[in-house]
C-alpha cells in the first residue's frame, strides 16, 4: 500500500546521450494592447536534451507559462512570436496548425495546472486516455482501452480496470492530475512540459502526482520541462534549472550550482526569501523590496535594478546578457557575477517588513559587499 | 476526552499564565440535505470534531493541516462567525459560543481576523483609508475627522505602506501591499488576537517574506497573540511558537515547533513533514520520503476509531492484526508525551525526518 522511498534520482542511463531533442533560440512573444505591447518574453534561449529534466522557475508573471506555451504553439493568435523553436531539429514557429496538432500529444506532450479544467468533464478518463492514443496512431479502440488501463496502473491508479471507466468528477484532484500524466505519455513523447503539475495540490498528493511525473518520465524516456514557483520541486526533480524575471532568463546552470551557488542577485534572493522547513534558526527572512516591474515599455537596462542592492549607473543602462561565470554551463544575467562569489542571501538583502514602494534612500542604499567581508 | 492542559512554551516564564483564549471540546457539524423540496437533512459534514487547545499571550499557534481538515473553519468558529455545534471557546471568562451578535460586539475589537485572499476580503469600492476607517467607525472610535484620519495614517505607517496612498482604491496594489492593508484594518482597534488564515498563501516567496516579517515585528510591538492557520509548513515553522497539527476535523499531533519538526510522533505528521519538497538538492535527493496512498476520506462518513488509519503506513505495514484492531475501535487520545508534545496515535514513535 504506502511505501517509502528513497528519492535519489539516478539519472545517470539517461544522461550520456547529449542529442539536444528541443532547442528554443532567441524566443520572444509580444502581446499588443491599447497602451502598447507587452512584451512577455524577451529572447529565452534553452537546450533540452534527451532524458534531461530542465526546471524554470519565477514569480508570477515572469513569461515561465508563456514561454511553454509558445512553444507548444498554443498562444492566440494576437500574439506575435519571433525566435526560433526547433523540436529534432524541425523548426516549430509558423508551422501550420494543422501539422503542430500532429506534434501535440505525440512528440511533445503537456501538463497543465488545473486537471479539472485540462480534462473533458462529460467523457470517461478512459475515453480521454484512448483519444489521445487514437489520435495519432491507427490501433483498435480495444488495444487503445489496453494500453489506457496500462498507463493509469503506471502512474499508480487503484484498481485502473474499474478506474478506466470513471468521469473526471468521481476522482479526486490528485487522481485526475495522474490522469493527464497518463495522457501525456501516452504517445511516448520526447518532451513533457510540465506547467505547475502540482501547484493545486495538497503537499502529500503532491509527492504522489511527482512520483507519478518520475514514473512516466522513466517509461517514456522523456525530457521534461517542469515549470514551478516551488523551488523544492525543482531542486528534487530536474537536473538543470533556468531562473525566469520580466521576461528573461536570468541564471541559467546545474542544480547544484544555481542553488549552492547563484551567481545573479535575483536568484539569491528567492532562495534566501524563503522559510525554510530544514532549519530552525529563528533567522529573519530577507524579502526582495519591491515588485517585479510591469512588461509594458520596459526601460532600459537590468529589469532586476529598482529591487536590486548592487544596482549601479550601468545597470539602468544596459541589459546585461547571460556571461558565463566558473562553469562554462552556469551564466548569469548580471554586471556584477564575479561579485557575488561566496555572498550569502542575508549579506546582500535586509530583513526588512516595510512595502517597499516607500522605502526611503537609506533603506535602498546599494550594499558594499567589499567592506562587509 | 483529551484532558487540556496548557502546553508549556519554551519559556518558562510563560507557564503560569493564564492562557489569551482556550478552546475546549469545539465541535462544528454541518448538515448535509437532500435534494428536493424538504431537503432532509442526511447526513453531517464533520468539518471539527473535539478540538481543544490553549492560546497564550505573545504566542503564535500554528494551525496546520490539509485543504478540508477544519483549519478554517475552526479560526471561524473561534470567532464565533460560524457558530459551534457544541464546546466552549473562553475568553476573558466568557463563553464566546454562546454568546449573540450584539453581546459579540464589543469583544471583538480583541479578536480579529486576517484573510487569505487580499483580492477578495477588500470592497473594491472604498479607498484605503474608509476600508482601515471602517472598524474604528463601528466601534465609535474615530472621533473627529481629523483624529480619525491621523489613526488611519498611523496604522498604515504600522503595518509599512505609505499614508500618502490612503485614497488609492484596492485594485491599484499588488497583492502583498493588499496583505498589509487587511492586516492594518485588523489591527485597527488594537486587538489582542488575530487569527490570520492562511495570509500569505497568495503571495509570491519574495513578497510573502516581508508580510511574514512584519507579522513578527507587529507581535513584538503590540504583544499580540497569533492563530496562524497555513497548510506551509515551513511557513508554520518559521513563525509559530507552537504547532497544532489537524486531519480530519481532529488534532493528531501538537507540540512546541522545534519538537514537532526533529521528533515528530504521530504517522501523519511524519508523512506531512517528509512530502514537503526542500529547496535544497543535496537534502531532497537522499532523504527519505513516506508516500501515503489514497486521499483523505470523506468528513461526512470518516472512518471509526483513528481517522487517519485508512491512509495511515504503520496501519498498513507494521501493525499485528490485534494491535490494528485497537486503531479501529478506538479514537486515539490526545496523550502527552512529555514537555508538551502531545500525539494522537496508539503506536506513537518519535521520527527524525529532516
Amino acid at each position: 500500500m504506502t511505501e517509502s522511498t528513497d528519492i535519489t534520482l539516478d539519472r545517470s542511463g539517461a544522461a550520456p546521450k547529449s542529442d539536444v531533442v528541443l532547442e528554443v533560440d532567441n524566443l520572444t512573444v509580444e502581446f499588443p494592447t491599447d497602451d502598447g505591447a507587452v512584451q512577455a518574453v524577451r529572447g529565452v534561449s534553452y537546450q533540452l536534451r534527451r532524458g534531461d529534466a530542465l526546471g524554470i522557475v519565477g514569480e508570477s508573471g515572469s513569461g515561465k507559462s508563456v514561454t511553454s506555451l509558445a512553444v507548444l504553439g498554443l498562444l492566440p493568435k494576437t500574439a506575435r512570436v519571433k525566435g526560433s523553436v526547433k523540436l529534432l531539429g524541425e523548426e516549430l514557429i509558423g508551422k501550420p496548425e494543422k501539422e503542430y496538432a500532429k506534434l501535440r500529444g505525440n512528440k511533445l506532450a503537456m501538463i497543465f495546472q488545473d486537471p479539472l479544467t485540462s480534462l473533458n468533464p462529460v467523457y470517461t478518463v478512459g475515453y480521454q486516455i484512448a483519444e489521445a492514443i487514437l489520435a495519432h496512431h491507427d490501433v483498435s479502440k480495444k488495444a487503445a482501452r489496453d494500453r489506457a488501463i496500462d498507463l493509469l496502473k503506471t502512474v499508480g491508479i487503484p484498481f485502473p480496470e474499474q478506474r478506466v471507466d470513471n468521469y473526471p468528477h468521481e476522482m479526486s484532484g490528485g487522481m485526475r492530475q495522474r490522469v493527464v500524466i497518463a495522457i501525456a505519455m501516452a504517445n511516448d513523447p520526447d518532451v513533457i512540459i510540465a506547467d505547475e503539475p502540482t501547484t493545486a495540490l495538497d503537499v502529500t498528493v503532491q509527492a504522489q502526482v511527482l512520483e507519478a511525473l518520475e514514473a512516466a518520465r522513466n517509461e517514456t524516456g522523456a525530457a521534461m520541462v517542469l515549470i514551478t514557483h516551488d523551488l523544492g520541486v525543482i531542486a528534487g526533480h530536474a537536473d538543470r534549472i533556468c531562473v525566469m524575471y520580466a521576461g528573461k532568463l536570468v541564471e541559467k546552470g546545474s542544480i547544484d550550482d544555481v542553488f549552492y551557488r547563484p551567481r545573479m542577485p535575483y536568484s539569491l534572493g528567492l532562495l534566501g526569501s524563503l522559510p525554510r522547513l530544514d532549519e530552525s534558526g529563528k533567522d529573519r527572512l530577507t524579502p526582495i523590496v519591491g515588485s517585479p516591474p510591469s512588461l509594458l515599455n520596459l526601460p532600459p537596462g537590468c529589469p532586476f535594478t529598482p529591487r536590486c542592492p548592487l544596482a549601479q549607473d550601468v545597470c539602468e543602462q544596459e541589459e546585461p546578457g547571460l556571461y558565463p561565470t566558473g562553469d562554462p554551463e552556469h551564466v548569469a544575467a548580471c554586471h556584477f557575477h564575479e561579485r557575488l562569489v561566496g555572498v550569502s542571501s542575508s549579506d546582500l538583502f535586509r530583513p526588512i517588513s516595510v512595502d517597499t514602494e516607500d522605502l526611503t534612500a537609506a533603506d535602498l542604499a546599494p550594499v558594499d559587499l567589499e567592506g562587509q567581508k | 476526552m483529551t484532558a487540556p492542559t496548557s502546553l508549556g512554551k519554551p519559556e518558562p516564564e510563560a507557564t503560569k499564565a493564564e492562557p489569551v483564549l482556550s478552546v475546549r471540546n469545539l465541535v462544528k457539524h454541518f448538515p448535509v440535505r437532500s435534494r428536493g423540496l424538504v431537503r432532509r437533512k442526511i447526513g453531517d459534514v464533520h468539518a471539527v470534531c473535539d478540538v481543544s487547545f490553549d492560546l497564550n499571550e505573545r504566542e503564535t499557534l500554528g494551525l496546520v493541516g490539509e485543504s478540508g481538515c477544519g483549519k478554517t473553519t475552526t479560526g471561524r468558529v473561534l470567532l464565533n462567525l460560524v457558530k459551534a455545534t457544541s464546546g466552549q471557546v473562553m475568553y476573558q471568562g466568557k463563553d464566546l459560543t454562546k454568546m449573540s451578535a450584539s453581546d459579540m460586539r464589543p469583544l471583538r475589537r480583541d479578536l480579529q481576523i486576517v484573510f487569505q485572499d487580499p483580492f477578495a476580503s477588500l470592497d473594491p469600492r472604498m479607498t484605503i483609508n474608509e476600508i482601515v476607517a471602517e472598524p474604528l467607525r463601528i466601534h465609535g472610535q474615530y472621533g473627529s475627522s481629523e483624529k480619525g484620519r491621523g489613526q488611519v495614517r498611523e496604522l498604515l505607517r504600522t503595518v509599512g505602506l505609505n499614508p500618502e496612498h490612503g485614497n488609492r482604491y484596492a485594485h491599484e496594489f499588488s497583492g502583498g501591499q493588499r496583505q498589509r492593508i487587511g492586516i492594518a484594518r485588523a489591527l485597527a482597534l488594537r486587538p489582542k488576537v488575530l487569527v490570520l488564515d492562511e495570509p500569505v498563501s497568495a503571495l509570491d516567496v519574495s513578497i510573502q517574506a516581508g508580510v511574514i516579517n512584519l507579522l513578527e515585528d507587529l507581535q513584538a510591538e503590540l504583544g499580540l497573540s497569533y492563530l496562524f492557520i497555513s497548510h506551509d509548513l515551513s511557513v508554520i515553522r518559521h513563525i509559530a511558537d507552537r504547532v497544532a497539527v489537524m486531519y480530519l476535523g481532529r488534532i493528531v499531533e501538537t507540540a512546541p515547533v522545534e519538537q514537532l519538526f526533529r521528533t515528530a510522533a504521530h504517522p501523519y505528521t511524519q508523512a506531512l513533514i517528509s512530502a514537503i519538497p526542500l529547496p535544497d538538492p543535496q537534502k531532497e535527493r537522499t532523504r527519505k520520503r513516506i508516500l501515503l496512498t489514497g486521499d483523505v476520506p470523506s468528513p461526512v462518513n470518516p472512518p471509526s476509531g483513528c481517522r487517519f488509519r485508512s491512509r495511515c503506513p504503520k496501519f498498513a505495514n507494521e501493525l499485528s492484526e490485534g494491535e490494528r484492531q485497537k486503531c479501529v475501535n478506538e479514537v486515539p487520545a490526545l496523550v502527552d508525551r512529555g514537555e508538551g508534545h502531545r500525539s494522537a496515535c496508539h503506536y506513537a514513535e518519535a521520527m527524525k525526518l529532516i
